[in-house]
């Protein structure tokens, strides 16, 4: 089996008025399936610009990109939005939920932009992805009605929905408590090990990158360390370990 | 996207912010309402005309002293004191074809009867006007041509004036009305003839024509004469021979402009159409500017609305928007807000028009094809300004979009 993500040589130059600006460096990388996979680096190391490739929002410079082994590379805007809608499910920081609008249609929104699907069969799908999460019970609830960890699941739910080759979280627990924090990343675990989803998570916090199987540090444009992780911590067996009073996430 | 998935998508980013939409639609609403209104009235007003013409007949000729040019002094119907009774009597000897005729001289009095009084029009005229305007008297009878000659003060009533002075369907024949200071003996009530565009036919006294002219009036020439031709096919033909006569008589030499003109009814119903319709031109026109209007302002907030909802676009291209799916889902709000908006506005404009004919009769009547064109024109402001905001919405990068706070 190819692996999810393969990419040679990414090169990513952006002009900002008369000054260029080397984000990627030439950078090589294989994903496999089922690989739970953390990006970290410091502000300015280039892995939003990695991520912003990898999630096919943008196109490299140079380089070649295979997904699930198609070259992804030099495709136009709407090939690229529709390779986003088959294969990748996204999880942003600031959830980016539609206000207004119930956790179960949110949830639906990535069907919506595929070919006709019945509507009972979207609200099925919607359902069995916010089981998923464990948020069946708030289907009909706004984004107002949630805590943040809700959100996240309501968006990880989202993501999940279209059956992605891979889930690509950035900085998913940037706007969440410790607690909270954890208890999302116990979701990526879980996706991770029962359904063998491949995850890329983007992060800055170097404990969060161990909840991951493998971590990837980058700085100014180029991978410096690729590393299996040694101590995995389990997100299960913290919350278990936290006192039982603060359990409202 | 299925085509009603995005309807439903506008409808509900519409109904997130009821007041501003309410706003918005404002332009479209009092634009098409007013371009269906105004075209209502003048369409009303043309049918009127013609009914009329329909009604009174289509050989009927107007003769009018003066003109609207007359040697570089503009007057105007009534300008001039050259018609006579001698030139009615020569018309009738001369020209071929005609039936009836009757002189005609008018003016406005204040007319009293016991303890009331009503201000009217007082029609001079001759036996002959209600055969060749179809209309009979109601009760008692019109005056005779021994009344003309001898200049009796004999009036006959028309309705509104019976109703203002006797009451409602009262029998004032017998009774005396004074006009100026005159006691005119009632022999007649007309018929009723209806509104015509603000001139009610039923609000005048007619009396002999020589009556006006000694006893009120005080002068020998007439106004106008009214004619029938005998055959509705030459009507024109006799109104040509009308005009030589007069020309004649008044020694007007070619290429001298006439102190009277001759008019058939259909000559007079056409003008009056046409003159309407350049009207109603005019008014739908001005109207349709707020039209024009209404789409900036959809456009303004169109643009609002692609800026505050930036991330929610981010948001829709990450997981699979494509550039067209962003374009179609604004273009669609923004015709949606104008379809809504020319909806209300034609609603409105049933409902004005229909106020105008129950408290104002005015005869509005709204064409079937005024409601098309003003919901196509709906259609086609939403599409043009709704273009722009969706096309900058569909052009955002997803990345920057994203990032957008």
């Amino acid at each position: 089996m190819p692996p999810v993500i393969s990419i040679r040589n990414l090169v990513k130059t952006y002009i900002v008025g008369e000054v260029e600006v080397r984000a990627l460096r030439g950078v090589s990388l294989d994903v496999e399936a089922g690989e739970f996979v953390a990006v970290t680096g410091p502000s300015g190391s280039g892995k939003s610009t990695l991520m912003h490739i990898l999630g096919c929002l943008d196109r490299p410079t140079s380089g070649q990109y295979l997904l699930d082994g198609q070259d992804v590379s030099k495709m136009t805007r709407d090939q690229l939005a529709e390779v986003r809608n088959q294969k990748i499910g996204f999880v942003f920081q600031g959830f980016n939920l539609l206000s207004r609008t119930t956790a179960l249609d949110n949830v639906e929104l990535p069907l919506l932009y595929r070919a006709r699907m019945r509507s009972s069969e979207r609200h099925k799908m919607a359902m069995e992805a916010l089981t998923e999460v464990g948020l069946d019970s708030r289907a009909d609830h706004h984004p107002n009605q949630l805590s943040g960890g809700q959100q996240q699941r309501v968006a990880i739910a989202r993501a999940l929905i279209t059956r992605p080759s891979i889930l690509l979280a950035d900085e998913p627990t940037g706007n969440l408590d410790t607690r909270t924090s954890i208890d999302v990343m116990g979701i990526f675990q879980k996706l991770n090990k029962e359904r063998g989803i491949t995850i890329l998570l983007i992060t800055h916090e170097h404990d969060i990158a161990e909840y991951g199987t493998r971590i990837i540090s980058c700085r100014d444009g180029h991978i410096v360390s690729d590393q299996a992780v040694k101590h995995r911590r389990d997100a299960e067996d913290e919350l278990r370990a936290l006192p039982q009073e603060e359990t409202v996430a | 996207m299925s085509p009603l998935m995005t309807f439903r998508i506008a409808f509900k980013a519409l109904g997130r912010n009821k007041l501003r939409t309410a706003l918005t639609m404002l332009g479209m609403i009092i634009g098409v309402s007013a371009v269906i209104t105004l075209v209502a009235m003048g369409n009303g007003a043309t049918s009127v005309i013609e009914e009329q013409i329909k009604g009174a007949g289509t050989n009927m000729i107007t003769v009018n002293s003066g003109n609207f040019t007359q040697g570089g002094a503009r007057g105007g119907i009534g300008s001039a004191q050259t018609l006579t009774v001698d030139d009615a009597d020569a018309i009738r000897n001369e020209v071929q074809g005609i039936q009836y005729m009757a002189a005609g001289v008018q003016n406005r009095y204040q007319v009293v009867a016991g303890n009331q009084n009503w201000f009217t029009r007082i029609q001079g005229t001759d036996v002959d006007l209600p055969l060749i305007r179809a209309w009979p008297t109601r009760i008692g009878s019109f005056f005779s041509a021994q009344d003309v000659a001898s200049a009796s003060k004999v009036a006959v009533l028309g309705s509104t004036v019976n109703t203002q002075l006797f009451g409602e369907g009262a029998d004032p024949v017998g009774q005396i009305v004074r006009i100026r200071n005159q006691p005119f003996r009632v022999i007649g009530v007309l018929s009723s003839k209806g509104q015509g565009m603000g001139e009610d036919n039923d609000d005048q006294i007619l009396v002999p024509y020589t009556t006006i002219q000694k006893k009120l009036m005080g002068i020998t020439n007439i106004q106008n004469i009214t004619i029938s031709a005998a055959s509705a096919t030459e009507t024109s033909k006799t109104a040509d021979e009308i005009a030589l006569v007069l020309r004649s008589r008044h020694q007007i030499i070619p290429g001298q402009d006439d102190d009277f003109m001759v008019r058939t009814q259909e000559e007079m119903a056409d003008l009056r159409t046409q003159a309407m319709g350049t009207m109603t031109t005019l008014l739908a026109g001005i109207a349709g500017v707020s039209l024009i209007v209404g789409g900036i302002g959809i456009m303004n907030i169109m643009l609002v609305s692609v800026t505050e909802r930036t991330r929610e676009i981010g948001l829709r291209m990450a997981i699979g928007a494509k550039g067209r799916d962003v374009l179609l889902q604004f273009l669609v709000e923004a015709v949606t807000l104008s379809l809504l908006g020319g909806g209300v506005g034609i609603a409105l404009g049933f409902g004005l028009a229909e106020g105008l004919n129950r408290w104002m009769s005015w005869p509005a009547r709204v064409p079937p094809d005024a409601v098309a064109m003003a919901f196509g024109f709906a259609a086609a402001t939403g599409i043009f300004f709704g273009f722009y905001p969706a096309q900058k919405a569909a052009r955002l990068d997803p990345i920057d979009a994203l990032r957008f706070e």
